[in-house]
């Protein structure tokens, strides 16, 4: 899942301005399931403001509203109507959201409430860490499993770089170098000669290149279909 | 071809001549200054001139914006003394590091080391991004086919003047996961280092034990391996090597020893207490290079001794290895 984090109350206030009726909107799929958007975030982050805005002596009325994604056009869409009436968004979803939000509602401005950190897990209640960069192209079937893209803080592919010790990476005692974890997997699976060939210099062309990366689907595509029927 | 074309020689630079003469090799290391004052780069350059046969010019070492390695290589080579260029992943993608090399060919540098760099967050640029477009190995890689083929990394021809490197890469025997450890020296090596050198030693049995597989593995006989070692400044250096440094392991007897050598001096004999650290750092040194002599597959080593070059000479005179050789 996307992973975000609620930003400081003093940077929202300050993105806010002098907006004095606000629309939180919150998303009910990721940044709910890692606590940091969903309904009862911006129910928290609601009260917060009133209070601010009464201590600041800035009034400013704040509703709320949470969709079910919105990433998808059609979860927001019936949000149309009533945005009119509002001199600012903060959305509480990630910048996926965020973006939705001014694409389509491009009369209101929509502004982030969250920074977007990462595509992770949950390892624990309250713990989430990153497994995925979105590369474009998955080494994972060489790694055993594990992403030397996300978890190396070097992003290496042919092993270990000097700063390993004691299984964990020499930026930070509390981060597990992930190439030990590869070797130990490597190990276990009896999978060690996959790491001794010499893996060739990655196509970053497939991770972040000229603008935004873009999959069509042709067969999927309704207009296309219709174009074909004719 | 490139061979042909140098006697035999892949680069010709007086380290590949020494080390294919078979002589126990001695190289120093240089760290260029945290600015653009060249005669640093000078004075250093005479303190190791003529006790080693050539020297690292580190990259940003520890992540901390210092004189271009390729600037201050050319001024080491006007003082008389071969440099040998380190090049990190951390700061360059791979069409700077290949536009650096025709460069430093150019300009009369034959040898590099290929390393992987160290983590931004280590140096005084924390928040900057780092590149990692390449790792060492597929930089070892990509240099090697710009000497011997004649080809970019994307498979154009090189027309006119290759960089004929002689090319090193690091290696890390106190490193995690040990097991794996030869293996990756092993990927350099296919992947085209000449030579070797390692971290900073201060576990010779621990050394000794990772040398004993790279000889089975036959490792020594396509690489040269040049062991790393530095003399320590003080007992406080010890210590904190010893217990804050990633990827270094530093046996208590060296700690022990420098904590010796001070006894009896008094805290407030500062001078005292300097002149017997450094005297016991160097005889540390020097023992340290006459055991590691001894042990089979090793074909010299890299002094490392930063911003204390005037021990390198003391330390080399020490050990019998002065004076060096000359290779036509």
């Amino acid at each position: 899942m996307i992973v975000g984090e609620q930003k400081p109350i003093a940077e929202i206030m300050k993105l806010l301005g002098d907006a004095q009726k606000v629309l939180i909107a919150g998303c009910g799929t990721c940044v709910t399931v890692c606590f940091a958007g969903g309904e009862k975030e911006v129910g928290i982050l609601a009260s917060a403001l009133r209070m601010m805005s009464k201590l600041e002596e800035h009034p400013m009325e704040v509703d709320e509203v949470t969709v079910q994604r919105q990433c998808e056009w059609e979860y927001i869409d019936p949000l149309a109507e009533r945005l009119g009436e509002y001199d600012a968004i903060l959305s509480l979803a990630c910048g996926i959201g965020v973006q939705a939000m001014n694409e389509r509602f491009p009369d209101s401005i929509t502004l982030p409430g969250l920074n977007t950190t990462f595509m992770g897990l949950t390892e624990e209640q309250g713990v989430w860490e990153e497994r995925c960069q979105a590369c474009g192209d998955c080494i994972l079937g060489i790694t055993g499993g594990i992403c030397p893209i996300a978890r190396c803080s070097k992003q290496l592919l042919n092993g270990p770089c000097g700063g390993s010790q004691n299984g964990k990476c020499e930026v930070d005692p509390d981060v597990p170098c992930a190439w030990q974890l590869i070797w130990e997997r490597a190990e276990k699976l009896g999978k060690m000669d996959q790491l001794l060939e010499i893996q060739p210099p990655k196509d970053w062309a497939r991770s972040r290149d000229g603008g935004p990366r873009k999959i069509v689907r042709e067969d999927l595509r309704l207009d296309t279909e219709a174009t074909e029927a004719e | 071809m490139a061979e042909e074309k140098n006697n035999g020689y892949k680069s010709g630079s007086n380290l590949e001549k020494i080390l294919r003469a078979g002589h126990f090799v001695v190289t120093g290391e240089l760290g260029p200054p945290q600015s653009a004052d060249g005669s640093v780069i000078r004075e250093k350059a005479n303190l190791l001139k003529g006790v080693t046969d050539a020297v690292n010019i580190t990259d940003n070492q520890t992540a901390i914006v210092r004189m271009s390695s390729i600037a201050s290589a050319v001024l080491t080579m006007e003082e008389g003394l071969e440099p040998i260029v380190q090049m990190t992943c951390r700061d360059r993608n791979r069409l700077a590091i290949q536009a650096d090399l025709l460069g430093a060919q150019a300009l009369g540098v034959r040898n590099l080391l290929c390393l992987t760099g160290d983590h931004q967050s280590f140096g005084n640029h924390p928040t900057a991004k780092n590149v990692h477009d390449l790792d060492s190995v597929q930089l070892l890689q990509m240099v090697k086919a710009m000497r011997d083929e004649s080809k970019f990394q994307c498979g154009d021809d090189i027309k006119g003047e290759c960089p004929r490197l002689f090319l090193g890469a690091a290696a890390n025997p106190f490193g995690d996961p040990f097991e794996f450890r030869p293996y990756r020296l092993a990927k350099k090596a296919v992947a085209g280092a000449d030579f070797i050198q390692t971290q900073l030693i201060y576990d010779i049995p621990r050394f000794r034990e990772y040398m004993k597989k790279v000889v089975d593995m036959g490792l020594h006989e396509k690489i040269y391996i040049l062991a790393g070692v530095g003399p320590i400044k003080s007992s406080g250096a010890a210590r904190y090597m010893r217990d804050n440094v990633p990827g270094m392991i530093v046996r208590d007897e060296y700690v022990d020893r420098m904590l010796a050598a001070i006894k009896g001096i008094p805290k407030e004999e500062k001078a005292a207490r300097r002149q017997a650290w450094r005297e016991t750092g160097i005889q540390i040194c020097i023992e340290q290079i006459q055991e590691i002599q001894e042990i089979e597959g090793v074909a010299g080593v890299h002094i490392m001794a930063i911003e204390w070059e005037e021990a390198v000479r003391p330390i080399v005179e020490g050990t019998g290895l002065y004076p060096r050789p000359t290779v036509e």
